[in-house]
């Protein structure tokens, strides 16, 4: 056990390393681009749709050709996101139900293809529906008046800008429309203007490639858990085959070196359910989103998903806390009483911080995995400079190929560690909440 | 370009509400329909293979028991076995020393009365020969007397006298 919780460890930070070291150049590589060129602005090809023809010579001069810069931030970062469009392979878009609201327009529910988002261009949409837009497969709300907030409208193009607002600043997006720029809204984010979002005028309540991605896994798995199941039925009695073959090593590691060991042998049970639907929730999902060209979903890579897997651990965690759990953290028996009160001010941080830490811990190392990924095959790009050059091109491949493959069997096993880790603390945790102190005397 | 690679860290309500109506969902329904039989299923295997090997080793305890048994009464036996023999032998020694005590008393029992008898055939003929002999004697002396002294019958009280204290010795 301890061996296995070693190399997890070390497996972390090597991980961590890479994403923080690919981090890194990402970022930098985009700061740098942006000094050269603050505005981005991108719109569509011509020729596509008849009705931007007119438009389109006034936003070509932005300086855009068929062979726009490779950003690899703004891949990287647009990879890892989620998406109101799910797009296989920059080919296939499929249009997933979007549902939004917003306190003066109301609900509003419609397919995303109603966008016509193009996978070719980043799923930028060309159409715009009740003043709702797509910009990099994401929906935002046009907030500047004179927009027809009704309906369907052509639109020709976004534009990203740096601007100050209110003494700091920010990344404002607006779509061009009829030979005038409109300001975009974000959808709302529980990030507090710390990240850059906030509450705007629109909630987005979609069912994004995440949500898909999610639904899917989980029927997926239910399928098969339920194969399994039936199998111990059927074939009671007997050796287990085929699909319990698979889930059985699975679920006796997680009962006997995560549920067993921290919980304890007889309480286990009653958390034993939670801990494998977490297990196999985020291991299936970290391992949907290691399909290569299916999507890139990066589901246990996102906030929002670990901190409502975080969420309920604490839930559970403190809603199953006895006596001595909540002494313990606010008054800390045989230990002089300023020493309490320090000691409680501490774990009353760390009941926070221990959830805190899984929801950040998995939502790094899954997007750090995505990152390194979309970095090294972004390496083709910037060798052969977008597209201008083969010879680079073909240098790139030779560099970025062994690095990807090596970086994906990396991920593969990531995806491994992080759902154990996430278990097994999970676990930890629970059972420091139930543990019973029988030897309390000893103890102090 | 940092603020843009954030937004996507931003958490959203949209998608965390759906992931937390996905999860509990999964949670409920891979808990009640596939974990439970699956928990079920493991720990009646376990308590199986659990079961089996005690069962096991009860055997190979009662066949150990068994056999300890039986290498005692072979023991007993192959004991009673010596303890007959010997009883055996020392009935025979015994029946043989009887045997023999028993010849023995008998051979002297015959010895001694193949003596008396003996003795009393000598008695019998000593006195036989002895009264022969007095009357041979007498006869003798008799015919030696009437030879010397005619018909004298203080010498034949004399010649009597003689012959009882012959008979005396």
């Amino acid at each position: 056990m301890l061996l296995l919780f070693w190399s997890t460890v070390a497996f972390m930070q090597q991980a961590d390393q890479h994403s923080g070291e690919n981090q890194a150049t990402t970022t930098e590589q985009s700061d740098e681009n942006h000094e050269v060129e603050t505005t981005v602005t991108t719109t569509h090809e011509e020729g596509i749709m008849p009705a931007n023809a007119a438009h389109g010579e006034t936003h070509a001069a932005g300086g855009h050709d068929e062979h726009a810069e490779f950003d690899p931030a703004a891949t990287a970062t647009h990879h890892i996101g989620d998406a109101n469009v799910y797009t296989i392979l920059e080919a296939v878009s499929i249009p997933l139900p979007t549902i939004l609201y917003s306190k003066d327009a109301g609900l509003e529910m419609f397919m995303s293809s109603k966008f016509n988002a193009d996978p070719h261009h980043h799923e930028d949409g060309k159409m715009a529906y009740q003043g709702y837009v797509m910009q990099t497969g994401n929906v935002k709300r046009v907030v500047d008046p004179g927009f027809p907030m009704d309906g369907e409208a052509t639109i020709d193009g976004f534009s990203t800008k740096k601007e100050m607002v209110e003494g700091k600043e920010k990344i404002v997006d607006y779509v061009h429309y009829a030979g005038k720029e409109y300001k975009l809204d974000s959808r709302t984010t529980w990030d507090g203007g710390a990240l850059g979002g906030g509450v705007t005028s629109f909630y987005d309540l979609s069912m994004t490639k995440n949500v898909v991605a999610m639904i899917l896994v989980c029927i997926l798995l239910f399928i098969l858990f339920r194969k399994a199941a039936n199998a111990y039925v059927t074939n009671a009695g007997k050796a287990p085959s085929g699909i319990q073959n698979f889930f059985e090593p699975l679920v006796e590691f997680i009962r006997d070196e995560a549920a067993i060991p921290f919980i304890g042998k007889e309480k286990y049970k009653k958390y034993f359910p939670f801990l494998l639907s977490v297990f196999f929730f985020i291991l299936g999902l970290n391992l949907f989103g290691q399909i290569p060209f299916f999507g890139g979903v990066n589901a246990t890579g996102n906030l929002s998903v670990t901190l409502v897997l975080a969420l309920l651990v604490f839930i559970l965690v403190n809603i199953n806390g006895n006596k001595h759990y909540w002494q313990h953290i606010f008054w800390m028996p045989g230990v002089p009483i300023p020493v309490r009160i320090l000691l409680a001010m501490i774990e009353i941080m760390s009941l926070f911080i221990k959830p805190l830490t899984l929801m950040l811990r998995l939502a790094g190392n899954i997007s750090a995995g995505h990152i390194a990924i979309v970095s090294f095959i972004g390496l083709i790009f910037i060798f052969g400079q977008s597209g201008k050059s083969l010879l680079g091109s073909g240098v790139g491949t030779l560099i970025s190929v062994p690095l990807t493959m090596f970086m994906m069997s990396l991920e593969l096993i990531v995806a491994f560690i992080q759902a154990f880790v996430f278990t097994i603390l999970t676990a930890s945790y629970i059972g420091a909440a139930t543990e019973e102190h029988h030897h309390e005397e000893a103890h102090h | 370009m940092m603020f843009t690679l954030f937004s996507v860290f931003q958490p959203s309500p949209g998608l965390a509400i759906w992931s937390l109506v996905i999860f509990l969902l999964f949670w409920f329904l891979v808990g009640k329909f596939a974990f439970k039989p699956i928990s079920k299923a493991l720990e009646q295997r376990k308590n199986d293979i659990q079961h089996a090997l005690d069962s096991a080793k009860l055997a190979r305890e009662e066949v150990r028991d068994m056999k300890s048994a039986n290498d005692k009464l072979l023991a007993e036996a192959r004991e009673e076995r010596t303890k007959i023999l010997q009883e055996a032998k020392d009935l025979k020694n015994q029946i043989v020393a009887e045997a023999r005590e028993k010849a023995k008393e008998e051979a002297s029992k015959i010895i001694n009365n193949a003596k008396q008898e003996i003795d009393n055939q000598v008695k019998a003929s000593v006195a036989q020969a002895k009264s022969q002999l007095g009357g041979m004697a007498v006869e003798i002396a008799e015919k030696l007397i009437k030879k010397e002294l005619k018909g004298n019958s203080e010498h034949d009280a004399y010649v009597k006298s003689l012959v009882d204290d012959l008979n005396l010795n």
